[in-house]
């Protein structure tokens, strides 16, 4: 056995507590959440025992995986576990597994344990939701099951940290052993299977019978094989006129034969087995088939509320003291163009993400208690036919969901999804709902054309139409999964089948903890897009080619002769932005643009954002105080309200120009990481470019649509 | 042929009332009966319909008291019903 260096794996099923136990072991904060299929790819922590094989103290490298019900995957994440699992060579090949069984239904949760266990990985069963057992009237013998299963079996609460230490002492016994114990098999190979079994384990070197089955199954699925190899095992499995399908049944039942009746012995019952009490009670309401959708209705309604009004007081107090701090820099550096670059780009554009916080900390916080409550698993139940309707999975719900907030995580949660069609549509369409980065945009411009009243002395104005906007990202990516979904054919049945788990108080540090690190990680990444783009966008708006800028300013200055000087300065310097590079750009595209209603300086504001939606408000800032009279601190609203149409002096910003740039923000594709992440999981640039594209296409249309409808 | 007939009029989860309850006995589709039996749905396990989505559509049964499984009603007519 390795010394001072040991690997570790948890493999158990899907919400048994795995990732939970990850985090308590490491300290890290991996994402959990009580719904199964939370974690899609294996994520790697370390932690430490003391004197093992007589060193002072071990390191363990502890893998988190994804979970499943057999080493037989069913959907795209859950490949990975064999992957690793059949394949000593693999670099996060464990030493040991944990096998974190819920104790609560622990005869399902042990045709894993079953299987891993002949596949000769030395292994500690953990029994972990021991709490949701006791509830449920059930005791289990942990000592009994580990004389019967031959195995360290250590009781937890991954919750808590009940039990770490005695699951870390079982680990370090595993580790020292050093005989190799004699395994013996859960399931003993019958027949034909015998005959292939040796022959596979001849030409593969291998010896362990069960990891040779694997090959003849599973061989499709590893990435360590090669191609001719895979070839020769289907040839194999010809010879021996091998059934997977029926081996696979007979299998999984001649297992569970196995393992009846040792969970007979070492669980008890009092009384009749019942799921808890409060899970019984509160389904009976959230799959009601009318006080489901209410209440799920409510619910939104809620987020939405909590989104717009609860969030506007923290935000008001953000908004005056960034305008306080710009102008406390402007007066307290020298006036130049350093100044401005600082005050005007960099913190106008920071200022206008960081107002953002608490709305992006409301919102990450609701999902983390709908996705810690298991209330989410019952959202995919209530909407499983009408995603169906539209191509779509109930399971969709989880990526559509946490689209609102991010569509890269998101789009990540849809590994879980088992169709490849469905999963597919799905990613397409995720993107589409309105995610936190679109937040900035729709205030800025609802502030500017929806007047601040009341509707029916209840609901704001300006929060209706912001939930209307969001209405309407949810809508066109229904709209457009059915739409895609008639031009790309079905090739594989689609499943629903989802555990739902018992209901489970959010843990509320676990819940301000995930706030705490989105809110970190989008002011950093945005903060640092927006640095880069504010300085490279700077640097566009203030030079030209050649002697361009400084032509434009002497025609000005020419023609203008008799105006008042305020009025030649400001002329000057748009003419001026008006022939920088930046300009020119903004100029190349504005034909393009027109019809949309947007002018050359937007145009220069929606190529840069191009990479990141986020980065418009900064832009706007930057484009607008450079254009316009540099004396006065303005807020990015201010400026725009006072921007005019040189062609018709109204304002520039009219409704007809904000909600057409509304329109065009809810549906296009502002995204790199958006785009990044979905070439990743599809494994080419054909899907990305077609999202790209059918959703610049809709962006166009509905803006074009609505300017022309408005103006 | 008889095998088919049998299959036609044999009582499945999906016809099961809410409350109601059944005792597993067989599965008509092979690649759902693998996923089934994964999940722990085993012939002679008892079985007992909790809750209808709204349109009807998925059902949540409970599976051997021990936990809750939701399936849409073709899923759930593959399980046949002793
Ligand atoms: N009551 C109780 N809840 C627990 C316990 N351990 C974990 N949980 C909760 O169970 C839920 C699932 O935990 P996760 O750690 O996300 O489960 P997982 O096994 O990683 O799930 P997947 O990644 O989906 O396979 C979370 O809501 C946890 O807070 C426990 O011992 N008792
Ligand atoms: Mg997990």
């Amino acid at each position: 056995m390795k010394q001072g260096n040991i690997k570790v794996a948890l493999v158990g099923n899907p919400n048994a507590g795995k990732s939970t136990l990850f985090n308590a072991l490491t300290g890290l904060r991996q994402k959990t959440g009580n719904f199964p299929g939370v974690t899609v790819e294996k994520k790697s922590g370390t932690f430490r025992i003391a004197g093992v094989n007589g060193h002072d103290e071990a390191h363990v490298t502890l893998v988190d995986l994804p979970g499943t019900y057999s080493i037989y995957p069913k959907s795209k994440d859950e490949t990975v576990v064999m992957d690793i699992l059949a394949n000593p060579k693999h670099p996060d090949f464990p030493d040991v597994v944990v096998i974190v069984a819920d104790a609560s239904n622990l005869q399902r949760n042990l045709l894993l344990f079953t299987e891993i266990s002949d596949l000769g990985i030395p292994s500690v069963l953990a029994l972990n939701m021991l709490d949701v057992a006791g509830s449920m009237n059930l005791t289990v013998n942990a000592v009994q099951l580990a004389m019967q299963l031959h195995v360290p079996v250590v009781r937890i609460n991954a919750r808590t940290g009940e039990g770490i230490k005695g699951l870390k002492e079982a680990v370090k016994q595993t580790v020292e052993r050093t005989e190799k114990p004699v395994l013996q098999y859960f399931y003993e190979p019958k027949g034909n299977e015998i005959g292939l079994i040796n022959e596979v384990k001849a030409i593969h070197h291998l010896d362990n019978d069960y990891v040779a089955l694997q090959y003849v199954c599973q061989h499709d699925n590893f990435s360590f094989l090669e191609q001719p190899v895979r070839a020769r095992l289907d040839a194999l499995i010809e010879k021996y006129g091998f059934d997977e399908n029926n081996f696979l049944a007979n299998e999984t039942v001649a297992r569970y034969e196995k393992i009846k009746p040792i969970v007979s012995k070492a669980v008890k019952s009092e009384g009749v087995i019942e799921q808890p009490y409060w899970t019984r009670k509160l389904d009976s309401i959230l799959l009601h088939r009318v006080w489901g959708y209410v209440t799920f209705a409510i619910v939104l309604l809620i987020v939405f509320q909590a989104i717009f009004a609860w969030a506007s007081y923290p935000m008001d107090m953000i908004d005056v003291g960034t305008a306080g701090a710009i102008e406390w820099v402007k007066g307290a550096l020298p006036p130049g163009v350093l100044n401005d670059l600082l005050t005007d780009g960099i913190m106008a554009g920071i200022g206008g993400i960081i107002i953002f916080i608490p709305q992006i900390a409301i919102l990450f916080a609701l999902v983390a208690v709908l996705e810690e409550s298991g209330y989410m698993a019952r959202v995919m139940v209530i909407m499983d036919k009408l995603m169906r309707r539209f191509g779509l999975n109930g399971r969709s719900v989880v990526p559509l969901i946490s689209g609102v907030a991010c569509a890269v995580p998101a789009i990540m949660t849809t590994r879980s999804i088992s169709s490849r069609y469905e999963r597919l549509l799905t990613i397409l369409v995720t993107p589409l709902m309105s995610c936190s980065a679109r937040l900035p945009i729709y205030t800025i411009l609802i502030a500017l054309v929806v007047p601040e009243t009341k509707v029916l002395g209840l609901f704001n104005m300006q929060g209706i139409v912001l939930f209307g906007l969001y209405l309407l990202g949810l809508l066109g990516a229904l709209g457009s999964a059915w739409l895609l979904s008639l031009f790309i054919p079905r090739k594989e049945p689609s499943y629903f089948m989802l555990e739902m788990p018992s209901y489970k108080l959010p843990r509320w540090g676990h819940v301000g903890f995930s706030m705490y690190e989105s809110v970190k990680s989008f002011v950093l990444e945005a903060g640092k897009v927006i640095m880069a783009i504010s300085i490279i966008l700077w640097v566009l708006a203030s030079y030209g080619p050649g002697e361009s800028m400084n032509v434009a300013e002497q025609q000005v200055v020419a023609t203008m002769t008799t105006a008042p000087q305020e009025q030649i300065d400001a002329a000057v310097a748009s003419a001026r932005l008006e022939s920088s590079y930046a300009g020119q750009f903004g100029r190349f595209i504005e034909p393009v643009i027109k019809p949309l209603g947007y002018d050359w300086k937007i145009g220069i504001a929606l190529l840069a954002s191009f990479a990141a939606r986020e980065v418009f408000v900064g832009t706007m800032a930057t484009i607008y105080s450079i254009s316009g009279d540099t004396e006065d601190v303005l807020t990015v609203k201010q400026r725009l309200t006072q921007e005019k149409n040189p062609e018709t002096g109204t304002a520039m910003f009219s409704s007809a120009v904000c909600y057409s740039l509304l329109m065009f923000y809810v549906f296009a594709m502002m995204c790199m990481s958006t785009i990044a992440v979905v070439y990743r999981e599809t494994h080419g640039w054909k899907w990305p470019l077609i999202q790209l594209a059918y959703m610049m296409a809709l962006a166009y249309g509905s803006a074009f649509a609505v300017y022309q409808l408005l103006s | 042929m008889n095998l088919n007939k049998e299959r036609m009029s044999a009582r499945t989860v999906s016809h099961l009332k809410k409350g109601e309850k059944g005792i597993i006995k067989s599965f008509s589709d092979r690649a759902m009966s693998l996923k089934l039996l994964e999940m722990g749905c085993l012939p002679g396990c008892e079985v007992r319909l909790d809750a209808i989505a709204p349109f009807g559509d998925p059902i949540c049964i409970n599976v051997g008291g021990h936990y809750s499984l939701s399936l849409r009603l073709n899923e759930a007519a593959v399980i046949e019903l002793e």
